[in-house]
């Protein structure tokens, strides 16, 4: 069971991140997908930096590689067939990120029940005792995410084109979020 | 765009999401103009929950700004986000509340919609680390 989810979630990688646009968009690289963990990477880079007198990359980076992260954890933590919504996403800034360092998203699910999944993350620079950010978030299996989904697998198993299947990425669609 | 956001505005990252703001007086909505980029999930379609989390973040460091002399761009300290619709493939409106202001740390409230300002489509609060002009610490 677990090494069958290991092995659809090791299928679907590729298009973890450049399934959508926005991680790609932001250059977001996914290190490590687990059943119930991920790892996302945000390269430095400096059209993404908040304050350029600091050259400090903005808060909203990290707040979109927490969110990613954890949203792919979630999906690893529900069976990696269900499509989510966010519910809500709680982060604290602990320090600023150090110029020129990628930072480094570690998301784990503490918990799964029913539909909901509860979802703690790091983000540091290197070294994982000195945290960028923390974060706790839930997610959970969105019946319209879910219809669309549905929708465009029938439309591929089909043999016909969904309306998105030309968008970014190796793959037709997917992504966890 | 007022000289009081020239700090924010300098900002890459704020200038390549593509954010402005509409500004009378007190009263700032940031605008969030649509673009493919900001997709997170292309099956529903709806946009980047990180997307809509910084564009909150932004407004708030806006809202900050526009309420008084700082030195230095408002620093989140922690900010929660509900996510209460999905949000479409259009633009997005926001607009901040300052629920408290002190001489360094600010609370801040914003809330972001679409269609209609009735029904937003995600809320934001936080606090923000903030270092008003002519103070020593």
């Amino acid at each position: 069971m677990t090494d069958d989810l290991q092995s659809r979630l090791d299928q679907l990688a590729p298009l973890l991140v450049a399934g959508s646009p926005h991680a790609a968009d932001l250059g977001f690289v996914l290190d490590a997908v687990r059943p119930g963990e991920a790892v996302v990477r945000a390269p430095y880079r400096e059209d993404l930096v908040g304050d350029p007198e600091t050259g400090v990359t903005h808060g909203g980076v990290v707040t979109a590689l927490l969110d990613h992260a954890s949203g792919t954890a979630a999906f690893a933590g529900l069976g990696g067939d269900k499509a989510l919504a966010t519910l809500d996403l709680r982060i604290d800034y602990m320090r600023p990120a150090t110029p020129g360092q990628a930072i480094i998203a570690e998301a784990h699910t503490v918990k799964v029940s029913g539909l909901i999944a509860f979802v703690s993350a790091i983000a540091h620079d290197g070294d994982r005792d000195d945290p960028v950010a923390t974060s706790h978030a839930a997610f959970m299996v969105s019946r319209v995410s879910q219809e669309a989904a549905d929708r465009v697998r029938a439309d591929i198993e089909a043999g016909r084109a969904g309306p998105f299947t030309r968008t970014p990425g190796p793959g037709q669609a997917g992504g966890a979020r | 765009m007022s000289a009081r956001l020239a700090l924010l505005m300098n900002s890459p990252y704020v200038r390549r999401l593509g954010v402005r703001f509409d500004d009378h007086g007190d009263e700032l909505t940031g605008i969030l103009p649509y673009g493919e980029a900001l997709v997170g999930n292309p099956l529903i379609p709806a946009l980047h929950g990180g997307a809509i989390g910084a564009f909150m973040e932004i407004t708030a460091a806006a809202g900050l700004l526009a309420a008084s002399d700082l030195a230095a761009l408002p620093k989140p300290i922690d900010v929660s986000i509900d996510y209460l619709r999905p949000v479409r493939p259009a633009d997005v409106y926001a607009r901040a509340v300052i629920t408290r202001q002190g001489s360094r740390v600010s609370n801040v409230r914003v809330e972001a919609w679409q269609e209609r300002r009735a029904a937003p489509v995600a809320a934001l609060h936080g606090h923000f680390l903030v270092k008003p002009v002519g103070e020593t610490r």
